[in-house]
């Protein structure tokens, strides 16, 4: 694996002395293969090590959505339209402190004249909230039938709006939980479909060259001089109206991954076009070894930590793409909830000046792209662990 | 230099074709033909159409000929002129875009003026005074301007506006200047409210700008030519601004290639969100009721006006930096 080793051991070895600590390890790097050496570098890296955990979690969070959720995606209570969102308490001071977390119930008047509902606190409804509560009998990612759930009230039909309602009285946390299935997947679908095109067209251009190389290149030059946003609006339009969520979700994945292709083939081809002329890759040849073992055995392994750092980089850009085209309308539609088709009620100014909380669904989008970047930003620093 | 132009000028063109081709297919990728759906729509209004203007139409668009045949008719008429027929205005496409196309233009490149103009000098002092307070700072602005969307900051600042100033931000002009032909003083009116969009554009250009010119400084700064000019005794704030900072210049222009389609695309959402009165809303509006003679030519016009601007691009790069030229 650790096939560019042999490139000047001393002044690799100088540079990572300082990353594996003692002095006296030394011998531990001339044997660590790359993916170690990388794992080092980017273990100095805290950022990115935050990053990293966030990403994890926030899959964590897509995987076990339905128990984490504290209300199931189409619950609504036409009672709490624009409810504000509950102040969690989480002692209760009445007779002595004692650990009792709950929130106040809501008194509502209608107002008459503009039609519309104002919300109370109402202090005389005590709402307990407890760990591992029984709520609405879900099936976990569609297969594992449960009823517990992470944490909600303890009686599951009184109110707990802990980041408000929307305009059908949704809990808007709830769905900012499911939106993270469907939001951080596309960036990861869509980044496997761009891969695929990436490393295939990237491969050519890079292995080939000349006028395969050529004819690729103009084509990713001509996609990336279109201004993207209006050509997926265009696209996305096009998907007819009668389609199930699932076919609109996968036709919206590949019609990002159209444009997202460009960035990886550029770095794949960029990454053979240097490789192609290293030694190691005379030697397999000499050695009688096959173009496809070439590439999959030698070249691939020194170029993937560069890919991966590549892909982290590409999902941000898709997860925002997504959303702003489904806050366009343009995107996906209910009933398929993403974070984009939540912000999609928060388009009207008044809406978002009466209900703020509306825009939290930003919140989580604005967090996932920034894990990805820290992630990807370290990742990429790491992937070269020979460099300075 | 001019062989350059000149090769460049004519490699455009095969791109331009493509978008051509590509603006059809959006044009002609909803279900049935949209002469039936007008029609549709206008005797549900019970409104009745005249047979003749109909076969005018199908013939003057080539409806239900082979899709060649209509593109190339599709062609001939975007060469006199004629982008075809918005159904949902009730009136030729060419009197619907160019404002707005204006409009956008105005919109993209003041923003990249401004981007420039922060980017600059906020760049060359974070490479610099590499870690210090402000380099910290502006990296971390940097990488929230990345994260958070266009439409967002859009949405933010409207509803600020509309909380605390108790204004509109929407709109390029005021109520006076909307419908008013062109003079000095609807220009300054623009002036005075082109800033909020601009301001909403640039944060994400400015951010990548800044860590691109840092990255590109802090590599020309170690190099050996700096430390024999600063060995000879040059003063520090000269010695940087002639050598070093002329070599990282170079991103400024040649990152137009993709700044200008990501402006283009990025000021789609935030007027859609502003409702100004350039392309954003209107492409949205003519998408979503498949008014697609008008989504295809805004397409169109903004691909091609993207081209243009790379192409323009790439010469002063070329100009700026002989090292192209010849390459």
């Amino acid at each position: 694996m650790s096939t560019s080793l042999n490139r000047e051991p001393t002044d690799a070895a100088v540079s990572m002395t300082a990353l594996a600590g003692s002095a006296g390890e030394e011998e531990r790097i001339y044997v660590a293969t790359q993916w170690q050496l990388i794992w080092w570098r980017f273990r100095r890296h805290k950022v990115a090590m935050i990053g990293g955990v966030v990403t994890v979690l926030m899959y964590l969070v897509a995987i076990i959505a339905e128990f984490l959720a504290p209300f199931p995606v189409e619950a609504y209570s036409a009672k709490y339209l624009y409810a504000p969102p509950q102040r969690l308490y989480l002692f209760d001071r009445e007779d002595g402190l004692r650990l009792n977390p709950h929130v106040f119930g809501y008194t509502s008047t209608v107002d008459a004249i503009a039609f519309r509902r104002t919300f109370e606190v109402d202090e005389s409804q005590k709402i307990p909230i407890r760990f591992f509560v029984q709520g609405e009998p879900y099936k976990l990612l569609g297969l594992i039938p449960g009823t517990v759930r992470l944490f909600g009230p303890v009686d599951k039909t009184q109110p707990m709006f802990l980041l408000g309602a929307d305009r059908i009285g949704h809990d808007v946390l709830s769905r900012i939980i499911y939106g993270t299935r469907i939001s951080m997947s596309i960036g990861l679908v869509g980044v496997i479909i761009s891969l695929t095109l990436g490393i295939l067209l990237g491969g050519i251009s890079g292995y080939y060259g000349g006028r395969a190389d050529a004819i690729i290149q103009r084509i990713i030059e001509f996609i990336r001089s279109i201004p993207t946003i209006p050509l997926w609006m265009g696209l996305g339009a096009a998907l007819p109206v009668d389609w199930p969520p699932l076919r609109i979700y996968f036709g919206i994945t590949v019609i990002l991954s159209l444009v997202g292709w460009t960035g990886l083939a550029r770095v794949v081809r960029g990454r053979f076009l240097s490789l192609r002329e290293e030694d190691f890759v005379m030697a397999a040849q000499l050695y009688g070894a096959g173009e496809m073992r070439i590439i999959l055995r030698h070249m691939l392994p020194s170029f993937m930590s560069h890919i991966i750092a590549s892909i982290t980089l590409a999902i941000p850009r898709m997860i925002l793409a997504e959303t702003s085209l489904s806050f366009l309308g343009l995107g996906l539609r209910p009933p398929i909830v993403s974070w984009g088709v939540l912000l999609k009620e928060s388009q009207n100014v008044r809406a978002v000046y009466s209900a703020p909380w509306l825009l939290t669904p930003a919140l989580a989008v604005v967090f996932a792209v920034l894990a990805f970047n820290f992630l990807g930003d370290g990742l990429r620093d790491a992937a070269d662990p020979y460099s300075r | 230099m001019l062989q350059y132009i000149a090769r460049r000028v004519l490699m455009m063109i095969p791109t331009i074709i493509v978008v051509s081709i590509i603006s059809f297919v959006i044009i002609q990728l909803p279900p049935g033909d949209w002469l039936t759906t007008y029609v549709a729509n206008l005797e549900a209004e019970g409104e009745l159409v005249e047979e003749d203007t109909l076969a005018a139409l199908r013939s003057r668009y080539g409806l239900g000929q082979p899709i060649h045949v209509q593109y190339l008719k599709w062609v001939r008429g975007l060469l006199r002129g004629d982008f075809g027929y918005s159904f949902a205005w009730n009136a030729p496409v060419a009197n619907l875009i160019w404002d707005r196309l204006l409009l956008t233009v105005v919109m993209s490149v003041s923003t990249l003026f401004v981007t420039w103009i922060i980017a600059f000098p906020v760049g060359i002092y974070s490479a610099v005074r590499k870690y210090s307070i402000v380099d910290y700072v502006v990296t971390a602005l940097g990488f929230l301007g990345m994260a958070v969307p266009n439409f967002l900051l859009a949405l933010v600042l409207m509803v600020i506006a509309f909380a605390w100033f108790n204004q509109s931000v929407g709109g390029l002009f005021s109520p006076d200047f909307i419908d008013a032909p062109w003079n000095w003083a609807r220009v300054w009116d623009l002036i005075k409210h082109l800033w909020i969009p601009v301001a909403i554009l640039g944060t994400s250009g400015t951010a990548g700008l800044i860590r691109v010119m840092r990255a590109n400084l802090l590599d020309e700064l170690n190099k050996p030519y700096v430390v024999t000019a600063r060995a000879k005794g040059l003063r520090e704030s000269r010695l940087l601004l002639r050598y070093p900072v002329r070599v990282a210049l170079n991103p400024f222009i040649s990152t137009i290639g993709w700044t200008l389609p990501a402006l283009v695309s990025g000021s789609t959402v935030t007027a859609t969100v502003l409702n100004l009165p350039s392309t954003g809303p209107i492409l949205l509006q003519a998408l979503t009721s498949q008014d697609m003679y008008l989504a295809g030519s805004f397409i169109l016009m903004l691909s091609i006006l993207t081209v243009i601007g790379t192409l323009i691009s790439d010469i002063l790069l070329a100009w700026l930096d002989p090292r192209i030229r010849f390459g």
